[in-house]
């Protein structure tokens, strides 16, 4: 439960979290088990329609959440249910606290439910004077400790059996071993009794169906089949988004939900109850049965054309699983209640901007939870703009302001680069380093060597270049689009796909008003100069002119293509912005799939080369294998790389902002490269090699660390 | 037939996959027999009240005691006519067979039987209607459940029950459950760990129903 009040007091504790050897260990080990285990769950399955087929489920839902409660509603209270409308958290804590009051009831047994951690229920029943214990072994873990879940599915990730072992001991009065398997049947023996002296059972729910009133709930434990069989009241607290038109629809998302959580197939028991059903302890032998949905923000959320995907959310965890972040920092320090993605997202609309201000910046943009989703959300792109709204409301960072100004006027931003390029010299060494970090930065960012700006960036050599590459009757005109980092600091890149394209029938062009993608002011939640920076490229490299506009920076490349759409791509721009976009094309791609590229073209040398996969190029651009052929091809001998696909842990400005989290994954990153035995570590996007290049220079290392364009071009026969 | 035999191929294996166990059988006497079987050799190796061999708080080891001294088959589903075989069989063995009351049984009893209303063969999972109060009980507080599936009722997947599952629902209250392997947890280290609240195990008998 993140609860610090600046980000200072947050990189405290993260830096805590850091340092919590246990817990890097399991979440390192669940980070590496987590991608096979889903794999083979989805094996022979086509999981990306599955995934499009919940959105478009859950999309309905949103959009008529007013018809399927009301069809809801009649349905279940015909079947002898009490349907409730909870409009705060507050109001449901009270209404389950009336209920208990109503019926005389004094103990509850909880299964898990998110929803009630939402709404922080259990601490209001206790003041009530009502016992409230979780059933899950988890939950009922973490509530023993007094502490809040650190992920969504497995709430007690973050601890180990002797600590659940001294626990347990404490709560049965008996020493206990730290054997796994007799603490489980401890567990059982004690919430066994539980169930048996509760006469209030509270579940969350799955699904429900409006067509038939019915809830489903999906365990692994059983435990909230006992919760809703053994007591003789029961309360079901459910999400308004949780409702489904049909039976179908639950059957589909069940299809995907499980498999995306932990790669099962299925869970143990999935519990679809509908009615007030046979109860021996009730008065009338059936049960008391409540359900409340809670609103809490949701009904204005599904209104919200920017944010109602956020409702989705089938609470699978999945984007906690592969988040970056996460697997360094743990639950507790990467969100309020939620966890994860969308943790950071549902922070901010159930609880409010302070629990989340310091958390949605905590983001790399490496897109994995996006790829991830059961539903297909936009995490990343809402946690900017989740973050933005703060921003907006509040006033944006003096600091980030102004670099916002600067990025978007061209000139400005280039002869500052300029200024600074003479500035840095007394700190630049001759292999291009600076190698005295101002004092307020050395401590945290000493863990990579960061570059010098070049002595020529690539805009001033252009003119020179240019006249070298005069083709009659090109096959395919091509504008290249240089982003920041390669102008300034990495010219020699640009270069080198020049030297690997040329003499192919290609005409090339660099038009000179083209300026920063606008991609790191967006990072930063400064929209309103990421748009006009969109706008002045879009002008700048005019599609009309070209077949493709090529960039080596694959961060540039999937913000031009597809960020640019959503932008700036509405009204009579539109088709412009579009076509822009769709000629957005990275280096492997064209050479393999435009260019069609030989390996008899290549001379090689046999060279042991791996290759790291960009955030932007694997899950920005959909790119799949193309680098990996390509640098084959090129005569070299390819190594893989393990989690090739994971962020070196740059993230842009991200690294500044964090750099103890970007040191820390990039050490595993660097731990990966060094594995291979590879001589040459090869990427395709300037922020990576910047941030490799780095660290690999902070070690001693003698790998060398190229763009791909590099290898492609120093291998021509 | 084909088709079949490799439906029923897929439901072995997913249910194994999860650690159900599976016997096929093709009477449901044979069935009544392997669970009576199961119940007594499953008295020679364990204390049947699982967890009271660990140490546990004083009202928890209260439970134990309510635990009465035979063995226990609950059977709530069955009809009157087939409670009967299974009790002669049962009897030869001196274990209790029941089939109401399971609430004077919350400490816990040996084995749950069931019949299924169907399998599902993409995930393994029996489909077992669950209205009845006891056949819940009889299912978690179990150690073992033993569920019968027939062959003929194993479908592909869940949408196949669909329409079956809608006309159940239509005629609420109805309590409805889709059951995959044991009671399972893996909330400790992420290792796995069977009964944590239901049975330690699931078997499944696929019986050949030749009516």
């Amino acid at each position: 439960m993140q609860e610090a009040k600046d980000l200072r007091e947050y990189r405290e504790h993260v830096r805590e979290a850091l340092a919590n050897d246990f817990q890097r260990q399991a979440l390192d080990n669940f980070a590496v088990a987590y991608p096979q285990g889903r794999e083979n769950a989805f094996h022979g399955m086509d999981s990306k329609s599955l995934i499009d087929e919940v959105a478009r489920i859950k999309d309905y839902g949103i959009a008529h959440l007013e018809e399927l409660l009301e069809e809801f509603t009649q349905n279940a209270e015909a079947a002898g249910v009490h349907v409730h409308l909870a409009l705060t958290a507050h109001q449901a804590n009270e209404l389950i606290a009336r209920i208990a009051k109503e019926n005389n009831c004094r103990k509850i047994v909880k299964s898990k439910s998110m929803t009630a951690e939402e709404t922080l229920l259990n601490h209001h029943l206790e003041k009530y004077g009502l016992e409230v214990t979780e059933t899950d072994l988890g939950e009922w873990i973490i509530q023993l400790r007094r502490e809040g879940p650190s992920h969504m599915v497995m709430p007690a990730i973050h601890l180990s059996r002797s600590q659940v072992a001294d626990l347990f001991t404490k709560v049965t009065n008996k020493p206990q071993d730290a054997d796994i398997e007799k603490l489980v049947k401890v567990a059982r023996r004690e919430l066994r009794q539980k169930y048996v002296e509760a006469d209030m059972g509270i579940s969350g729910a799955n699904f429900a169906i409006a067509e038939s009133g019915t809830i489903g709930i999906i365990t692994n434990e059983g435990n909230a089949r006992l919760v809703t069989t053994l007591p003789r009241v029961h309360v079901a607290l459910i999400g308004l988004e949780k409702l489904t038109a049909t039976l179908n629809d639950a059957l589909k998302i069940l299809r995907v939900l499980p498999r995306n959580a932990t790669g099962q197939i299925i869970t143990s028991y999935v519990t679809w109850i509908t009615g007030a059903n046979e109860c021996q302890s009730a008065p009338d032998q059936k049960k008391i049965i409540h359900i409340i949905f809670l609103d809490n923000g949701r009904r204005t959320l599904a209104k919200d054309p920017s944010f109602h995907e956020v409702l989705r959310c089938v609470r699978c965890g999945a984007c906690a699983n592969v988040c970056p972040i996460y697997r360094m920092v743990g639950g507790h320090e990467y969100g309020h209640i939620y966890i994860g993605a969308i943790g950071l997202i549902l922070t901010y609309f159930f609880h409010g901007k302070d629990k989340a201000r310091n958390l949605l910046q905590n983001c790399l943009n490496c897109q994995c939870c996006k790829d991830i989703c059961a539903a297909g959300i936009d995490l990343p792109r809402i946690i900017k703009e989740v973050y933005a709204e703060i921003q907006d409301e509040e006033g944006h960072a003096a600091l980030d302001t102004t670099v916002a100004r600067v990025l978007k006027n061209r000139k400005l931003f280039h002869g500052m680069l300029r200024a600074a390029k003479f500035a840095q010299k007394p700190m630049a060494d001759e292999a291009g380093y600076i190698r005295h970090l101002p004092h307020f930065l050395s401590k945290d960012h000493g863990f990579r060597a960061l570059p010098a700006l070049a002595g020529k960036p690539f805009r001033d050599q252009w003119s020179d270049i240019k006249d070298k590459l005069h083709v009659d009757n090109p096959r395919f005109r091509v504008a290249l689009f240089s982003g920041c980092v390669q102008d300034f600091v990495y010219p020699e890149q640009i270069i080198a796909a020049i030297n690997a394209i040329k003499g192919r029938g290609v005409e090339l062009d660099y038009p000179m008003d083209q300026l920063c993608c606008g991609l790191p002011v967006q990072m930063m939640g400064e929209f309103a100069s990421a748009r006009e920076a969109a706008r002045q490229n879009v002008n700048a490299l005019d599609p009309a002119k070209f077949d493709y506009i090529l960039t080596m920076c694959a961060s540039c490349a999937s913000h031009l293509k597809y960020t640019y759409p959503r932008l700036v791509g509405k009204g009579p721009g539109a088709v412009k912005v579009q076509q822009f976009s769709d000629r957005v094309i990275d280096f492997s791609s064209f050479m393999e799939n435009v260019l069609n590229v030989a390996a008899e073209q290549y001379a090689g040398n046999g060279e042991k080369v791996t290759y790291h996969v960009p955030c932007h190029l694997a899950r920005g651009m959909n790119v799949k294998d193309e680098p990996h052929k390509l640098i084959q091809k090129a005569g070299y001998e390819f190594i893989p790389l393990n989690e090739e696909r994971v962020c070196c842990g740059f993230g842009g400005s991200y690294s500044m902002k964090f750099p103890e989290i970007s040191r820390e994954i990039l050490e595993k990153k660097l731990q990966n490269i060094a594995n291979t035995g590879a001589s040459i570590l090869a990427t395709d996007c300037p922020g990576c090699i910047m941030q490799m290049r780095g660290g690999l220079e902070k070690l001693g290392s003698k790998i060398k660390v190229k763009h791909t364009a590099e290898l492609i071009a120093e291998s021509r026969k | 037939m084909a088709a079949m035999h490799e439906m029923i191929d897929i439901f072995k294996q997913r249910a194994e996959g999860v650690s159900a166990k599976i016997l096929e059988v093709d009477s449901l006497k044979r069935a009544f027999e392997y669970t009576v079987d199961l119940c007594v050799n499953k008295e020679a190796c364990q204390l049947l009240v699982s967890g009271c061999e660990e140490m546990l708080s004083e009202k928890a080891e209260d439970l134990c005691d309510l635990k009465v001294s035979g063995k226990i088959i609950a059977a709530p589903g069955l009809s009157d006519q087939l409670f009967d075989q299974f009790e002669q069989i049962a009897e030869k063995s001196g274990i209790d067979l029941i089939k109401s009351g399971l609430r004077k049984q919350v400490a816990g009893i040996d084995i749950g039987f069931t019949i299924a209303t169907g399998g599902i063969a993409e995930t393994g999972s029996i489909v077992l209607d669950s209205s009845s109060e006891d056949v819940r009980l009889a299912t978690m507080l179990s150690e073992i459940h033993v569920a019968v599936v027939r062959k003929s009722s194993i479908r592909p997947n869940s949408f196949d029950f669909e329409k079956d599952m809608k006309e159940m629902m239509r005629s609420a209250p109805n309590y409805l459950a889709f059951i995959t392997g044991a009671s399972r947890t893996a909330d400790i280290e992420r290792v796995l760990a069977l009964g944590v609240h239901g049975p330690l195990e699931l078997h499944v008998i696929l019986w050949e129903d030749k009516e």
